[in-house]
């Protein structure tokens, strides 16, 4: 009996967590513009494909978020290896700190730091800046992905390559890479999706050329009531979807 | 990794001494005015209101979640596809959880509809655009926070434990209360702290859910960057938000204990 209960109470909190997406995209495919449904419809994605704005930004968005991506994965992957060959509370410190500090807190030290340093250089706002400041975000969920593979590795295997007269750098690429593979491409996937879905820090620093995805949604959320946007959310949730089934795919192999 | 994190820091600390320019810039007399400014009941009561609505949505995710999470703790060999529906929404857009609230909550949403069709009420209900909006917003998107380090650590409960308690003649809520809640505490931590800092930080969900009339700490700091170009009492707000949010973080970890 009690099983039971806990059972429906499960079916309640599933409902809660996915209902809502389902919602939007059901009503992605209806022909009227209000919350009633009168038939089935793909006007509102025909009308996306018409978006100029739309189409524009998605672009800018893969840009930044594959561009972020290459970047943060190598180089949390190296801070990770490093933070585990030699322990360091300073590191391990500001690791702790990026991921209690809120978005926003980010977002504008970011652009503080940014408008600093144009007093130097002759740069502006734009998509380097987005890369960059989406690099440093991206970056600590790099390491604590990485880091926890390391965790499980055996430092004798690392030992034994080095007797049989690898030098260190062999070691790591033929060695401890390999081993890290699956977490890599975990830690990859990881930050791509918090790249290509920010928009608190990404409205902060980017300039008049950058307009990412999300700030394109964001407007249209905040203008009101839009089919359109029912659609392009069913399409990003159901691409991010299928890229996170992928990644789980690759993981356990 | 330290520079890129410390960098951006180290100059909101500067700014937070320095005083606004003409044109939105910052300039030199150094001052601690900015920190004087959170003082003012305006400001004082926005980041009450901030902990307020952080501390309630962390309350609704625990009670929300621990039911969940034992379920899934004990779901035999299904516990991986219970726990991916989880972990699944976190994956999609918060932002577009959040529309998802906004097109269902709005006074043409789909709530109102329905209501209206079926002839419950006449006026649409002012179901957006205040506090609750803001919590359920909340809880929606931060129930597997609560929930993943809850089932991490019902998962490695003993079952010889519980069975001990009944053996004794525990009744059900009693081993609930006196044996599994005490050693589920670490989990209760991890959860608390992974949800509600957060949530006091946040600006998105009370920008679009709250509308303009739940400011908090998060929204009042964006407004200081841009709309009224007051950087170093933005800065200000800022650090006095990492600084509740790290007393957070210390009071509640214990030593020696992963958060993650």
């Amino acid at each position: 009996m009690k099983g039971r209960g806990l059972a429906l109470y499960a079916l309640a909190a599933y409902a809660f967590l996915h209902v809502p997406l389902l919602i939007l995209a059901i009503f992605s495919v209806n022909s009227s513009r209000f919350a009633v449904w009168q038939g089935f419809s793909l006007q509102w994605y025909r009308a996306v494909a018409d978006d100029s704005n739309l189409i524009e930004s998605s672009l800018n968005s893969l840009i930044i978020a594959i561009a972020a991506t290459a970047v943060a994965t190598v180089l949390g992957t190296l801070a990770a290896y490093g933070l585990w060959k030699r322990a360091s509370s300073w590191l391990s410190g500001s690791l702790y700190l990026s991921l209690v500090t809120p978005e926003i807190v980010t977002g504008v030290s970011l652009l503080a730091l940014f408008q600093w340093t144009f007093r130097f250089l002759h740069l502006r706002l734009g998509m380097h800046t987005v890369i960059l400041a989406h690099v440093g975000f991206s970056l600590a969920y790099v390491v604590v992905v990485v880091l926890a593979r390391l965790r499980n590795f055996d430092r004798s295997l690392e030992e034994a390559a080095l007797d049989l007269g690898a030098t260190e750098f062999e070691t790591f690429w033929r060695v401890t890479l390999p081993y890290l593979g699956p977490a890599i491409a975990a830690a990859a996937m990881l930050a791509f999706t918090v790249s290509i879905d920010d928009y608190v820090i990404t409205s902060l620093v980017a300039g008049v050329d950058s307009q990412t995805l999300p700030m394109v949604i964001y407007a249209m959320a905040r203008r009101g009531v839009n089919p359109a946007l029912n659609a392009v959310s069913t399409l990003i949730v159901f691409g991010l979807g299928v890229l996170v089934l992928l990644s789980e795919r690759l993981r356990r192999a | 990794m330290a520079v890129t994190m410390l960098a951006p820091l180290a100059i909101i600390l500067v700014y937070s001494f320095l005083t606004r320019g003409a044109y939105g810039g910052v300039e030199p007399p150094s001052t601690i005015e900015n920190y004087m400014r959170l003082r003012d009941p305006v400001y004082a009561a926005i980041i009450f209101r901030s902990l307020w609505i952080a501390a309630v949505a962390t309350a609704l995710c625990l009670i929300l979640g621990f039911p969940l999470a034992l379920f899934i703790a004990r779901s035999g060999n299904r516990k991986n596809l219970y726990l991916g529906l989880v972990i699944l929404p976190f994956w999609t857009s918060f932002l577009i959880r959040t529309y998802a609230w906004m097109f269902i909550l709005r006074d043409t949403g789909i709530v109102n509809s329905v209501l209206q069709s079926l002839g419950v009420i006449r006026e649409p209900l002012p179901l957006l655009y205040n506090n609750g909006a803001v919590i359920l917003g909340l809880v929606y998107g931060f129930l597997p926070f609560m929930v993943l380090p809850l089932y991490a650590t019902l998962e490695r409960l003993d079952p010889s434990l519980l069975e001990a308690a009944a053996d004794l003649g525990a009744r059900p809520r009693d081993t609930l209360v006196r044996v599994i809640l005490p050693l589920c505490a670490p989990g209760i931590r991890a959860g608390a702290i992974l949800t509600f800092v957060p949530c006091l930080g946040t600006y998105l969900t009370s920008d679009l859910l709250g509308g303009s009339k739940t400011v908090l700490i998060g929204n009042l700091v964006q407004n200081q960057f841009t709309a009224s170009r007051d950087w170093p009492f933005g800065a200000a707000l800022s650090l006095a938000l990492m600084a509740i949010a790290i007393g957070v973080l210390f009071t509640v970890r214990r030593r020696g204990e992963e958060l993650l």
